[in-house]
């Protein structure tokens, strides 16, 4: 509702001047509104109310700046509650069905109650702690193996036909094997989350290495940089933001092969949460749990983000 | 087979004009009898015939040529990034074995580190090497001074124009304070403008550092306003065809363009490009 009470505001600015606002209109509305003809005519009472709003629209649909990147969002948001709302209410049905799925308000209340619940909580805890031991194994042993695949070839070629056959397969089909592989099933839901999250880390090292330049490497050699120094000071911060994209990416992924792994098995966990929702005929909790999960996934990897900007920071200065 | 030509009768051995804090004892560069060829069998390129050079401490030696002569790969078996097929190139006495310290290198494009500073950059190679006193970013100060980007020492190189870029190359490659400077036509991308103010920068750092440099163009006026001497080389396969004393007085202004001494120079190394170049072409034909 604040989107509106903005939009308000700005209006009431631009009413004060409407020959301004009606060329600015044309202006920001472009060849498709016919400024020529918003510039020619004398703004009559019609006008002179309509033109702000064609002013504030205009802007929120070809504006970029801070509060209309927000509005916009906002926006989006709140149009996507309402239809799910409305759907609710009146039953959609349509190929799919809403009859049994709770509506905003009832979820809403359910996040509110389980908020204020330990076992929440520890749904939650079980959760981040597999993914900080599996992702923090992934990120380790990914650079590693990158690094060392994307300078020497006989790693390069030794580890890549595992990269190539294991990737495809997705989390789920991993399920089976790995319970009957690792001892318990807290570590094979480990598993599958480190291997969900090492392949891209790997590849992204990987590119991140080759495409150091030439030219670099060259420079820091005639400076007197052995092959140590060169890999120091040369290869690895160049292949920087390519790692740091796999670490993010990874991140999604882990999250995604987590939740294949927690709903299979396991006793705690959001994943495990969710589905349980569904065997228990609390409607309202499923949608819990997937927002929960989007949330905390959406955080952890804005979190690695945020870690490796510091190393990256030379990349957005420029004149 | 020798391809040297001595062009000019006025000046026996390429003198090396006195200036200011001249101590060029090192910095003797002979490429002893280099041919540089690339693949092998039928695929071979020969990319430099036997080519056999002394050039002496402190001198300034352009080499100028069309693209695809054999000059960048020349001055690159200098700089041991090219092992000779035959032959081998030696500074003071030392054969090259690969790239080092001592021979500092200026690249065509930008190549600074872009995740170092400014002084992150310059002080790299006396970090790398644990100089200790005076200290790595002391060395680096006192040559990004030399260069005029003192102002500019935080910065990373996307903050800087190409021009200071290729300031803070010379000031990085000096800080080893290397026995010889060897440039792969540093001022290739820059404006014309820029351009001439580098050149006479280089000049004034050259005058102060009295190192040996080895200047790849292909500038017949860059080659002649910064050389002692000029070594013309012509393509396909790559060889030197001319090597000219340049004896205009030093210091050098840029209104030796227009004098008469310059403009004669300039016309011997057009008219022996052009030769080479219809010969080439005749030699393509048949």
């Amino acid at each position: 509702m604040a989107s509106t009470a903005t939009i308000h505001s700005e209006t009431g600015a631009a009413v004060t001047q409407p020959l301004d606002a009606v060329a600015r209109a044309g202006a920001v509305a472009g060849a498709g509104n016919k400024p020529a003809r918003a510039k020619r005519k004398t703004p009559g009472i019609a006008s002179r109310i309509i033109s702000p709003f064609k002013n504030a629209i205009s802007e929120l649909f070809n504006g970029s700046g801070m509060t209309v990147t927000v509005l916009r969002r906002s926006a989006a948001v709140v149009l996507g509650v309402l239809l799910w709302h409305y759907a609710v209410e009146h039953d959609f049905k349509f190929i799919i069905s809403f009859e049994n799925v709770s509506s905003p308000t009832e979820v809403f209340e359910a996040f509110e109650k389980h908020l204020t619940s330990t076992k929440f909580y520890v749904h939650i805890g079980a959760s981040l702690q597999r993914i900080v031991i599996a992702y923090g194994l992934a990120a380790v042993l990914g650079v590693v193996l990158g690094l060392a695949m994307g300078r020497s070839r006989l790693a390069y070629d030794l580890v890549l036909p595992y990269v190539e056959i294991l990737r495809p397969i997705p989390a789920v089909a991993w399920i089976p094997l790995a319970i009957l592989m690792w001892p318990t099933e807290e570590s094979s839901i480990i598993y599958i989350t480190f291997l969900g999250a090492l392949f891209p880390i790997i590849l992204s090292t990987v590119a991140g290495v080759q495409q150091t330049p030439e030219v670099l490497v060259r420079a820091a050699r005639s400076l007197g940089a052995r092959r140590l120094q060169i890999f120091r000071h040369v290869v690895l911060p160049a292949a920087l933001p390519s790692i740091a994209t796999g670490l993010s990416v990874g991140m999604g992924v882990a999250w995604f092969s987590l939740l294949a792994g927690e709903i299979i098995s396991g006793q705690y966990g959001i994943g495990y949460f969710t589905w349980t929702a569904y065997h228990l005929i609390k409607y309202a909790d499923i949608i819990v749990g997937m927002l929960t999960i989007g949330l905390l996934g959406s955080v952890s990897t804005i979190a690695v983000q945020m870690a490796t900007a510091p190393f990256l920071k030379w990349q957005h200065k420029s004149r | 087979m020798l391809n040297v030509i001595r062009m000019n009768g006025a000046a026996p051995e390429p003198a090396v004009p006195p200036r200011p804090g001249f101590r060029a004892e090192k910095g003797a560069i002979r490429i002893d009898g280099v041919e540089i060829g690339f693949g092998k069998g039928d695929d071979r390129v020969v990319a430099v015939t036997e080519t056999t050079l002394d050039i002496k401490p402190g001198e300034f030696v352009c080499i100028l040529g069309p693209s695809g002569c054999g000059k960048s790969t020349l001055l690159n078996s200098i700089a041991g990034y090219v092992t000779p097929s035959h032959g081998e190139v030696l500074v003071d006495d030392e054969p090259v074995t690969g790239p080092g310290p001592d021979r500092g290198m200026v690249f065509q494009q930008y190549s600074l580190f872009p995740w170092k500073t400014v002084r992150e950059n310059v002080a790299f190679g006396p970090r790398i090497l644990g100089r200790g006193d005076p200290t790595p970013d002391a060395i680096a100060d006192t040559l990004i001074e030399m260069v005029g980007l003192s102002r500019f020492a935080d910065r990373y190189p996307a903050e800087l124009s190409g021009g200071m870029q290729q300031r803070v190359g010379i000031a990085r490659a000096l800080a080893n304070y290397p026995r010889v400077l060897l440039m792969d036509e540093p001022f290739g991308a820059l404006d014309s403008q820029t351009r001439h103010v580098m050149q006479e920068n280089l000049l004034k750092i050259w005058g102060e550092f009295g190192i040996t440099v080895v200047f790849v163009t292909h500038d017949i006026d860059e080659a002649i306003f910064l050389g002692d001497r000029v070594l013309v080389m012509s393509a396909s396969p790559g060889r030197v065809i001319a090597d000219l004393t340049i004896d205009l007085p030093r210091p050098r202004d840029p209104d030796i363009a227009v004098d008469d001494s310059f403009i004669r120079l300039k016309r011997l190394c057009h008219e022996k490009i052009r030769h080479e170049s219809t010969r080439a072409f005749e030699q393509q034909n048949r």
